[in-house]
C-alpha cells in the first residue's frame, strides 16, 4: 500500500511499490488524464508535476511518489480557474487529436514557473513532448501568449 | 452505464449509450407519426439533427475525429444549412449498429483518405437545410401561414409579420413531418458558418484531461488485456507455459489469440503486462524467418527491371523515345518502411455475451470495426455494436481492426467480462501496417532541343491493397492505389505532360503487412517524381520552376498553386546569402498542392529557415484547420524524411520504441506557412493529407541546391543528417 497524495487529496493504493506511477494515477486512482504513450520516458504524455517538478510518470516509481505533492492535468486549473496555460490553449486552439497535451500542458506549466517568459530557445530545449499530429506553431504561440497573459 | 436495451412491439431501441453516456439514440417505430427520439427523448429533425427544448443542437457525425478537425467542419456544414445558433451545437457520434438497423441513412463511417468532409458534404448539408425546412414548415403550420413567408437564422423563425418562434419550441411538431426530399443548398458565398476559421468543438476537455480516448474506456466488471503477438510476421504460437505467471498480482487468465497471439488478463493493465512479460512464449517462426532488410530490398531491386509490371499511366511510346532520345537521365530511388506510431497505442474494449458483442474503441472506420466484430463473434448484426470515442491518432492506421478482432478473441473467452486490451507501445511498433517500401528506377529523354521527350517511371514494391483489401485490386492483380498522383485523370492525377510516359508497377511484396499511411503512396511518388524534376531541370541547365511551368502548361490550377508557392518564397529574386530553395507540386486526394522551401546547410545538419504549402481543396470548410493540418502534415512528413524507417532482422522489425523510431520535437519544427486557395472545383478535395507529399522532396531539392548532394534513399538519418 502506498499513500499517494494526488491533487490536494489523499490515496492509499494497493500497487506493487515499483509500479509506475502513470498507472497507479490511471488503474488505481482512475484519473485517465494522464496518458501512455512509450512507457521509456521518451513521449512525455504521461507527464505529472511531482512537488511541483514535471515528471514522465511512467518511467517513475510510485513508492518515489508517496509522501509528495502530485498533480495532474485534472488537478492543474484552481478553484475552478483554468490555469493559464490550459487557457491559452483553449484561446489558440491547439490540441489536434489532444493524447499528447495533457503532457504537454504539464510540461509548459513547470517550464512557465521556471522561467516566467521564456524565449524560443528556452521552449525548444525544455520541451521535448511527443506531438505526431504536428501542432507545435500552435504550442509555441500559446506558449508565449499565456507567458503574457 | 451500460443502457439495456428495451425491446417491445411499440418500440425498440438499438444500440447502446456510448461510455460517458450521451451517444445512444432511441429508435422508435410508433403507430402514430413516426418519430425518432434521441436517448433524452429528444426529437430527430431527419437524421442528422437532434433538437432539445433547451434550444441545443445535437449534430450528428458518423466519420471519426482523430485531430484533424472533421467533426468540427462537418458540423459547420450541418449548422450552416440548419441557420441555427453555432453557440448552441453539441455533436454526437451515431454507430454502425444503429445504421444498419436504419438501412445506412448517415452513409459511410470511413475517416481515411482524406475524404470525411469532401465525400459527405453535400448529403450533410442536404440533411442541415432538410432539417431547416421541416422547423420552418412546422412554425408555419402552428401559424398557418405559408412557409414561404417565414424565414429562419441562428436558430430563430420569424414570419413576414414579425411573429417569432425558436427551434427548441417547433422541434416536436418539426419531428412529425416528412423530411423534404427536393432541397436547395445554399451558394457558398454566402456562407457564414462554414468557411470560416472557427475554433474546435472539442477542446475544452482535450486541456482538462476530460476528453475520453479508447485507452480510458471504463466498464463495470472490466478486466485488462495485454497482448503479444509473434515477433515474425506469419509465424504462430507454439507453446507458452502459464504455470509460470498464473499466480502473479491480478492475472485472471492467459489467453491465444488467433493463432498467432498471446494476452494475460488480468485486473489492470499494469499486472497484465508484468504477467506477459514473464510468460515464456515458443513461436513457430518457420517460413519468414530469414527475411531482413537486406533481403527485402534485393527483392524490390529485381523488380525495377522485370518484364512483367502493371501499368498505371501510359501515352506513346516511351521506349523509342528514351532510345532515340539526344540525353538520358537516370536515377533509382528507394523509400523504406515506415510505422504510424499514432500518439495513443491501439486499444479496444469488448464485451462478449452469447447474444451480444459491443466494442468501445477509437476507430477510423466504424463499419470496418462493425463488421469485424460481426464477422469474430460470429453474432448477427442486430446483436452487435461498435462505440467510438476520440481517437489519439489515426493517420491510416485506425482504419484496421486488427486490434478489435484481438479485443473481442480475449472477450469471447471470459463471455459476461467486458475486457480492455491495450497494446503496448512495442506491441504497436512491431505490429503496425506499414507505410509501403519501394524503389523506383526513373528514366527521362530529351530530345536535342533539350525538350523532354519520354519519362519512364518504374516502381517496384508493395501494394498496399494486396496486404489489406485484396478484394479492392483489379482482376489482373492491378493495385490501382499504387498509383495515387501519378494517374491519367481522376481525384489523383499526374499533372505534367509528357509525349512519352510510361509510369508502372512491379509488385514485389514482402511478408510485413502494409497499410495506408497519412498521405499512402503519395509520399514516395512524390519524392520521385518530385526530385526527379528537379534532377531533369539540373540536366538541362534550366530553372526547376521553369522547367516545371512548361510541363503543366494543360493544367492551370496545379500551375496556380505551385506559383503561389514560388511567389511567396521569392523564387524570382535570390535567396539570401547561405540559403537555398526548393520546390515541388501534385496533385492529392483530389487537391492540389504545391511546396516551397528556403533551406541552410552547416556541416550534417539542415536548417529550414521556411516551409511553405498551398492547397487548392476546391472548398475550404475552416481554413485554421486547414492550417494546422498542412502544419502537422509537415511534422508527420518531415519526422518520415529524416527519422522514419522501420526495418527488418530475422522476419522481424528491429524498432520498439521512440528511442529507435524518433519524431519531430518543437525544436526541430520549421516555421510554416500555408496558402489555402479554394478555387471552387468539385469534387471536393481533402486535406489531411495532400501537403505531406510536398515538404520531403522540397527539402531534398534545396539540399541539392544547396551540396549538389542528390539523396534518393531515406530517412535523411542514414547519411548523418540531422535536422537542426
Amino acid at each position: 500500500m502506498v499513500r499517494l497524495n494526488i491533487n490536494g487529496k489523499d490515496h492509499d493504493v494497493d500497487v506493487d511499490p515499483n509500479t509506475p506511477l502513470l498507472w497507479a494515477i490511471r488503474e488505481n486512482v482512475g484519473l485517465t488524464g494522464t496518458k501512455y504513450g512509450c512507457g521509456i520516458a521518451q513521449c512525455g504524455a504521461c507527464t505529472v508535476h511531482v512537488d511541483g517538478v514535471a515528471t514522465r510518470s511512467c518511467s517513475f516509481p510510485t513508492s518515489a511518489a508517496a509522501g509528495k505533492k502530485i498533480v495532474t492535468i485534472e488537478g492543474l486549473a484552481q478553484n475552478g480557474v483554468l490555469h493559464k496555460v490550459q487557457q491559452a490553449w483553449i484561446d489558440h486552439d491547439v490540441p489536434q487529436c489532444g493524447y499528447c497535451q495533457s503532457g504537454m500542458i504539464m510540461a509548459v506549466a513547470e517550464l512557465l514557473k521556471l522561467k516566467p517568459k521564456p524565449t524560443d530557445a528556452d521552449i525548444d530545449r525544455e520541451i521535448t513532448n511527443i506531438c505526431r499530429c504536428g501542432t507545435f506553431q500552435q504550442v509555441r504561440a500559446a506558449i508565449h501568449a499565456a507567458a503574457n497573459a | 452505464m451500460n443502457f439495456v436495451p428495451k425491446i417491445n412491439r411499440r418500440s425498440f431501441v438499438v444500440g447502446a449509450a456510448a461510455v460517458g453516456g450521451g451517444l445512444s439514440i432511441g429508435l422508435e417505430l410508433p403507430t402514430g407519426p413516426q418519430v425518432v427520439r434521441a436517448a433524452d427523448g429528444s426529437p430527430e429533425i431527419g437524421v442528422w439533427v437532434v433538437i432539445r427544448p433547451d434550444e441545443t443542437v445535437v449534430i450528428r457525425t458518423a466519420r471519426s475525429e482523430m485531430g484533424q478537425g472533421s467533426v468540427t467542419g462537418l458540423a459547420q456544414l450541418i449548422a450552416e444549412e440548419l441557420e441555427c445558433d453555432w453557440s448552441k451545437v453539441t455533436t454526437e457520434y451515431v454507430t454502425p449498429g444503429q445504421s444498419v438497423a436504419r438501412k445506412r441513412p448517415w452513409g459511410a463511417f470511413s475517416s481515411t483518405g482524406s475524404r470525411s468532409i469532401r465525400e459527405s458534404e453535400k448529403y450533410v448539408r442536404e440533411g442541415g437545410a432538410a432539417a431547416r425546412m421541416m422547423l420552418i414548415q412546422a412554425a408555419a403550420n402552428e401559424w398557418k401561414v405559408p412557409a414561404s413567408e417565414c424565414s429562419a437564422s441562428d436558430g430563430t423563425i420569424t414570419h413576414s409579420s414579425g411573429k417569432k418562434t425558436t427551434y427548441g419550441k417547433m422541434a416536436e411538431a418539426a419531428a412529425k413531418l416528412e423530411v423534404p426530399k427536393d432541397v436547395k443548398l445554399k451558394d457558398p458565398k454566402d456562407w457564414k458558418i462554414a468557411g470560416k476559421p472557427l475554433k474546435r468543438l472539442d477542446t475544452a476537455d482535450k486541456v482538462v484531461g476530460k476528453m475520453e480516448y479508447g485507452i480510458d474506456v471504463k466498464l463495470p466488471g472490466m478486466l485488462n488485456a495485454s497482448i503479444k503477438a509473434c515477433p515474425v510476421f506469419g509465424g504462430k504460437v507454439k507453446s507458452f507455459d502459464t504455470a509460470k505467471v498464473d499466480k502473479m498480482p491480478g492475472v485472471k487468465k492467459v489467453a491465444q489469440v488467433a493463432d498467432n497471439a498471446v494476452a494475460v488478463v488480468a485486473d489492470t493493465f499494469w499486472h497484465a503486462k508484468t504477467a506477459l512479460d514473464a510468460l515464456p512464449i515458443q513461436w513457430d517462426t518457420v517460413g519468414n524467418e530469414k527475411v531482413s532488410s537486406a533481403t527485402i530490398a534485393k527483392f524490390l531491386e529485381e523488380g525495377l527491371t522485370a518484364e512483367q509490371a502493371f501499368v498505371g499511366n501510359k501515352n506513346g511510346d516511351v521506349k523509342a523515345a528514351i532510345e532515340s532520345g539526344a540525353k538520358k537521365v537516370e536515377a533509382v530511388y528507394s523509400y523504406p518502411y515506415q510505422n504510424h506510431a499514432t500518439m495513443e497505442p491501439m486499444n479496444a474494449t469488448a464485451l462478449y455475451t452469447p447474444d451480444k458483442c459491443e466494442v468501445w474503441c477509437g476507430t477510423q472506420d466504424g463499419e470496418g470495426a462493425f463488421g469485424a466484430v460481426v464477422q469474430t463473434s460470429g453474432l448477427p448484426a442486430t446483436k452487435c455494436d461498435v462505440h467510438k470515442v476520440m481517437l489519439g491518432g489515426g493517420f491510416g492506421r485506425r482504419g484496421r481492426a486488427d486490434y478489435v478482432i484481438q479485443a473481442v478473441q480475449i472477450a469471447m473467452q471470459m463471455p459476461g467480462t467486458p475486457i480492455k486490451l491495450i497494446w503496448t507501445r512495442e506491441e504497436d511498433m512491431q505490429h503496425g501496417a506499414y507505410h509501403p517500401i519501394t524503389q523506383c528506377k526513373m528514366v527521362g529523354a530529351f530530345d536535342k532541343d533539350n525538350n523532354l521527350t519520354g519519362l519512364h517511371m518504374r516502381i517496384s514494391g508493395q501494394s498496399i491493397l494486396a496486404s489489406v483489401l485484396p478484394s479492392r485490386m483489379d482482376k489482373d492483380g492491378r493495385d490501382p492505389v499504387t498509383f495515387q498522383g501519378l494517374n491519367p485523370s481522376g481525384e489523383t492525377a499526374f499533372q505534367y505532360s509528357i509525349p512519352n510516359l510510361l509510369i508502372d508497377h512491379a509488385m514485389r511484396n514482402p511478408h510485413v503487412p502494409a497499410g495506408f499511411w497519412r498521405g499512402v503512396n503519395v509520399n514516395h511518388n512524390a519524392i520521385y517524381v518530385e526530385c526527379f524534376m528537379d534532377e531533369l531541370a539540373h540536366s538541362i541547365g534550366v530553372d526547376a520552376l521553369e522547367f516545371r511551368r512548361k510541363l503543366l502548361g494543360k493544367n492551370p490550377k496545379a500551375l496556380a498553386v505551385l506559383n503561389a508557392v514560388a511567389e511567396r518564397i521569392g523564387w524570382d529574386k535570390p535567396a539570401e546569402k547561405g540559403r537555398f530553395r526548393g520546390l515541388s507540386q501534385m496533385m492529392a486526394f483530389g487537391s492540389y498542392v504545391a511546396g516551397a522551401t528556403e533551406i541552410s546547410v552547416e556541416g550534417d545538419k539542415i536548417k529550414i529557415h521556411k516551409l511553405i504549402g498551398a492547397t487548392d481543396p476546391g472548398y475550404a470548410v475552416n481554413p485554421a484547420q486547414i492550417d494546422r493540418q498542412v502544419a502537422g502534415s509537415f511534422v508527420y512528413g518531415l519526422s518520415a524524411l529524416f527519422y522514419g524507417e522501420i526495418t527488418v532482422k530475422d522476419g522481424a522489425v528491429e524498432q520498439a520504441n521512440f528511442d529507435t523510431y524518433n519524431s519531430l520535437r518543437i525544436a526541430e519544427m520549421p516555421p510554416v506557412e500555408s496558402i489555402l486557395m479554394p478555387s471552387g472545383h468539385t469534387p471536393w478535395g481533402g486535406v489531411g493529407e495532400p501537403t505531406i507529399l510536398v515538404a520531403a522532396p522540397a527539402v531534398l531539392n534545396a539540399y541539392f541546391r544547396a551540396t549538389g548532394k542528390r539523396i534518393r534513399s531515406f530517412p535523411l538519418k542514414n547519411h548523418n543528417l540531422q535536422i537542426a
